[in-house]
């Protein structure tokens, strides 16, 4: 059986199960220092002065400093943005708050103490006189008249404006309408919530610079930032390490202060630091996803053709612009609006404001959820406004097979796609007719099945991962490239290690991308280890988020492995004194076409590589070979997902009775790994769906900062999934693999959404915000009710 | 994350943490700690002792034989799991082991106490109620000896009891579920911290084919437990069915100053708790009846 495309289980996870896994908090240097940083209590404040004198004092502190401090100091620094759209505010981000906080959370001074304690409890002694500021909340408020102001420079909080699509065309798409629907809605903001917290363990040596190890999912992202902006080291002088992450879902891809400030304070004292947030500080500093304010139309002609979509949203960017957040509502967001569908005129304008409340950025998903949440909605009404089952609606709408590569109204350009295999199979696994037909019939009478209500829900999602080609991302503003790096190291014995630029912190890299050396080389999967996560040992790479690895992370480990079969090649028709093109490298051999028996093993050729004994003329001896991979395009996975829930008309309870997902992510390496994701991504939707929110009160206070209060999903509040899917490989990479570390986040929160709104369509419901908590649900169905 | 920091007593027996009680000021008993620790974790709470009772065998076990009137003693230091899995409570007053086995997850019942747990008075914590419906008697030991309080007047107020400083909880009496008699613990749980929204403790007790005896109390809608003694008075003598229990509770169950947050408000609790006693009522009944 070929190694690629099997399920072998994840070599990563023995260690990781068995507690061997080597995490930020689990190193320890000697010298070590402890960091707590002050954050502020207030959402938005003047600082009037800070007293460390008592704090000082206590037993074990070594040193408090603050925003001033590092300001004045050599290498003080600010966090810079990564993504610049025109005419972009960018308002200073210093490391350490200087004379104004903006979010609750906001750093204000560092405490470093001997240990951990004694850092927490002096950070509890620094006195700081705030005078309390008006906040600025909720995105769309915050652009209104009399908001208060998050940043002098961005007069009504506007950080940007942004359009896209053909403004005039879409208008008259709507004049010329059979039918409109419109949509208000809120995107609900959520934690990002890795289960292990951001922290970082910096050590300054005066030679050989800073060693920064990190909660990173892009190490040299990372180091780059740090150098350009924040702590003013050359770049060569700081090497970042990544080791165990213990999941990202985006939240650590950005730069934030801390990394910064625990690096500052190395170099400043020269002892090692070490940092970790508490859960409570990340609830209050991670990047948030989401948080749109969103009012969509679509328009339909007679036949139930789509001939128009238009949206206008305020996406919050909270405090500073997070590393990437521009991008995030814009690029990742109106360039998915045209989903699986043939919209002839697509306009969406988006309004970035800036809010005192914890920055915005990209989390699982990023944009697209937002995007495909509008889509599928608007789907949904539109079927209900047509008379039509919204599974035909979205069939009659589909980009047909023979369309692609499909050029949208909103930029992208489809590669490939079939859609309506995907959307069969999952109305034939949830036994969609039947369905309907159990649904009229609770519904012509009530009383049976306890009264539940039973809705179902479709989801046609459409999702662009492995953002690319840099020259694209660069014109649209983009401060980085979005290729991939990957070096083949090949070692005498035929043995080889991979040096991956992607950052694997629970993808499996460690399992999928040996295998794709193991099948190429026709090795043996326990000859290939994978190295990611450490600048000093890896070249420059980009890292790991929005489903990037294997489309471009994977290709550029292709693309060195047949740069190492070429020189192989070069090899063994030396050393069979036969022509290159008579040589085919096959199953781990080099053989003359046509001539059994002539062949070089693999081992041979290596060996003779390194050997160097007896080389073709002018070759250089070794075995090495490094790509940096920039891919064509964007790939496009898709699916459909079917939510079946049951709702409790008496209280608003919802329960997911089944859950299908079809998903289709062109080849699959592992197909094991590929449903862990989508099992992974499903409860990350569903949560968002059901019942995360982060709560910010109007005086910018999270009033869901802990797991008391904010309902990250647990196994027994999920169903069991179904999973299945359809196979239309990428054409434009080596391995036709496309994405699907958020596939399941993207497609379920409308599936959930459609379904709850299903169920209470005889009460003519025909939308509710996220999450779908029982109260918001009881009182869709008992409007008015007095209890 | 990092509580401030504090002396640390572990007393050798009841007395001796009574005595303890009295020479600290600010001092806290540790039992399970499952709800001290995250409150001194969040600096909620800064005690500046805790007395740790964790290990007295005294306060410890379920006594698996009647004592006085068909009732049954809990030791304060008795976990939830020990609870949950107690035959003797399973067979003879399921509706305490039902509820033990929903509070929150096995780590937490592993470690966690019906003593610490009622002494916090959390209102959506699961076993107020639970020993309301149930009538169930605290036993207390203090300077002054030994006393005892009838469930519903032990919770006074939100995480308030009537414990005097220098009291401990010492046992819980509950009694016998009678023959003829079923019951049944309902809850809403909230989806982050698994605690009562709104949790429903009925029992109910069937001679021939009508209601004799009946009781129903809430966790999670009030500061305190909510007792429902008006519907469960105008459902004795009654034919005990669904239409009778609609009748009773929506006739007479009040709720005077409903709790409400972030994920519930008053408003919809009150509702909840209409439609989650109506449904232990109907599974108490039909306990009683199978």
């Amino acid at each position: 059986m070929a190694v690629l495309g099997s399920s072998i289980k994840r070599r990563e996870d023995p260690a990781l199960i068995t507690g061997e896994g080597k995490y930020i908090d689990d190193l320890t240097l000697p010298g070590m220092t402890w960091a707590a940083i002050v954050r502020s209590p207030h959402a938005h404040a003047r600082i009037k002065s800070i007293d460390t004198s008592v704090a000082k004092k206590t037993v074990g502190v070594v040193a408090i400093f603050t925003g001033k401090d590092i300001a004045d100091s050599e290498h003080g620094g600010v966090v810079p943005v990564g993504w610049l759209l025109p005419d972009l505010k960018t308002p200073a981000h210093p490391i350490l708050a200087v004379d104004k906080v903006r979010h609750v959370g906001d750093g204000v001074a560092v405490v470093l103490a001997e240990d951990r304690y004694t850092a927490h409890d002096a950070a509890e002694q620094v006195e700081i006189d705030y005078e309390p500021l008006e906040a600025a909340v909720d995105p769309k408020a915050a652009t209104e008249e009399g908001a208060a102001l998050v940043h002098e420079e961005a007069p009504n909080n506007i950080a940007f404006d942004w359009e896209l699509g053909d403004k005039e065309k879409t208008n008259s798409g709507f004049a010329a309408a059979a039918h409109t629907v419109a949509l208000d809605l809120r995107n609900n903001r959520i934690l990002p919530f890795a289960i292990e917290p951001r922290g970082c363990l910096a050590h300054y040596d005066k030679n050989r610079g800073l060693t920064l190890r990190m909660t990173s999912q892009n190490p040299h992202v990372h180091r780059l930032l740090l150098s350009l902006a924040s702590i003013a080291l050359p770049e060569h002088k700081i090497r970042v390490i990544a080791p165990e992450v213990g999941g990202g879902f985006g939240s650590k891809i950005h730069l934030y202060p801390d990394e910064a400030i625990v690096s500052w304070c190395a170099i400043r004292t020269g002892r090692p630091v070490k940092w970790i947030a508490t859960r409570s500080e990340g609830s209050t500093t991670d990047a948030h996803g989401r948080d749109h304010v969103t009012h969509a139309e679509l328009a339909i002609d007679g036949d139930g053709k789509i001939s128009g979509l238009r949206a206008d949203t305020h996406a919050a960017m909270g405090a500073y612009l997070s590393t990437f957040a521009p991008a995030v509502p814009t690029y990742l967001h109106g360039t998915l609006l045209s989903g699986q569908y043939d919209i002839p005129a697509i306009y969406v304008h988006v309004t970035g404001t800036f809010t005192n409340t914890a920055p915005v950025d990209a989390v699982r998903g990023a944009g697209r959820p937002e995007a495909t949440f509008i889509v599928e909605r608007l789907m949904d009404l539109g079927a209900r406004a047509m008379g039509l089952d919204p599974a035909e609606f979205r069939r009659r709408n589909f980009v047909s097979a023979d369309a692609f590569p499909y050029q949208t109204q909103v930029a992208l350009a489809y590669d490939s796609g079939n859609y309506e295999p995907a959307l069969d199979k999952a109305l034939e696994i949830a036994g969609y007719a039947q369905l309907r037909a159990d649904q009229e019939n609770r519904r012509k009478s009530p009383g049976e099945d306890g009264g539940k209500l039973l809705g179902v829900g479709l989801s046609s999602y459409i999702e662009a991962c492995g953002i690319a080609p840099s020259a694209v991302v660069g014109s649209l503003g983009a401060q980085a490239g979005l290729y991939e790096s990957a070096k083949v190291r090949v070692h005498p014995t035929g043995s080889i290690t991979v040096y991956t630029g992607s950052s694997a912190h629970g993808q499996g890299h460690e399992t999928t991308f040996a295998q794709i050396v193991a099948e190429k080389l026709g090795v043996d999967i326990d000859a290939v280890d994978v190295i990611h996560g450490d600048t000093q040992e890896v070249q420059f790479g980009m890292g790991t988020y929005g489903s990037r690895s294997a489309a471009v992370g994977g290709s550029a480990i292709v693309r060195s492995i047949e740069k190492i079969i070429a020189k192989g090649t070069t090899i063994a028709a030396h050393l069979l004194e036969a022509a290159e093109g008579d040589i085919e490298f096959e199953k781990g051999e080099f053989r003359v076409k046509g001539v059994p028996g002539k062949a070089q093993s693999w081992g041979d050729v290596c060996l003779m590589a390194y050997l160097a004994h007896n080389l073709p003329e002018g070759l250089e001896p070794g075995l090495e070979e490094t790509s940096f991979y920039d891919p064509a395009n964007f790939t496009y996975p898709f699916g459909t997902h079917v939510a079946i829930v049951e709702v409790d008309p008496e209280t608003g309870e919802v329960e997911i009775l089944r859950y299908i997902a079809v998903d289709d992510c062109g080849n699959q390496i592992n197909p094991m790994i590929v449903e862990g994701q989508v099992h992974g991504g499903l409860a990350y939707g569903i949560g968002q769906a059901l019942w995360e929110e982060a709560v910010y009160n109007q005086a910018g206070q999270l009033t869901t900062a802990t797991l008391l209060d904010y309902a990250m999903p647990k196994a027994h509040q999920l169903p069991s999934y179904e999973t299945a899917s359809t196979v239309t490989p990428c054409p434009h990479n080596p391995l036709g693999v496309k994405g699907i570390g958020e596939a399941g986040t993207i497609a379920s929160p409308p599936a959930i959404v459609n379904a709850v709104c299903d169920a209470l369509s005889p009460f003519g419901v025909t939308h509710l915000d996220m999450p779908l908590t029982p109260e918001r649900i009881w009182r869709a169905i008992h409007p008015g009710e007095d209890a | 994350m990092f509580p401030a920091k504090c002396d640390y007593y572990r007393a050798t027996s009841a007395a001796e943490a009574i005595d303890l009680l009295g020479r600290h000021d600010n001092a806290r008993l540790l039992a399970g700690g499952h709800s001290l620790i995250p409150m001194m974790k969040l600096r909620l709470c800064e005690p500046a002792a805790l007395i740790d009772i964790g290990r007295l065998e005294e306060l410890r076990g379920v006594s698996e034989n009647d004592i006085g009137d068909n009732a049954l003693r809990i030791g304060a230091l008795s976990t939830h799991t020990e609870i949950a899995t107690s035959e003797t409570l399973r067979t003879r007053c399921s509706l305490l082991a039902e509820a033990a086995r929903q509070i929150g997850d096995p780590q937490v019942r592993n470690k966690g106490t019906i003593g610490g747990n009622i002494a916090h008075a959390d209102p959506a914590s699961d076993l107020p109620a639970v020993l309301v419906a149930l009538g169930a008697t605290i036993h207390i030991l203090g300077p002054n000896g030994e006393r005892s309080i009838a469930a519903p007047s032990f919770f006074t107020d939100l995480l308030t009891t009537a414990l005097e400083p220098n009291e401990i909880v010492t046992t819980i009496e509950v009694p016998v579920a009678p023959p003829g008699s079923g019951s049944a613990y309902l809850k809403v749980e909230h989806p982050a911290s698994g605690y009562a929204v709104c949790g429903a403790a009925a029992t109910m007790t069937i001679e021939g084919s009508s209601c004799t005896a009946a009781s129903l109390a809430f966790n999670g809608v009030a500061a305190t437990p909510v007792h429902a003694e008006a519907v469960t008075a105008a459902l004795a003598g009654t034919a005990a069915d669904d239409s009778a229990f609609r009748a009773a509770v929506d006739a007479h169950l009040e709720i005077a100053e409903p709790l409400g947050d972030l994920h519930a408000s008053g408003e919809y609790r009150v509702a909840l708790a209409k439609v989650y006693g109506r449904r232990a009522l109907e599974k108490a009944r039909d306990r009683a009846l199978s």
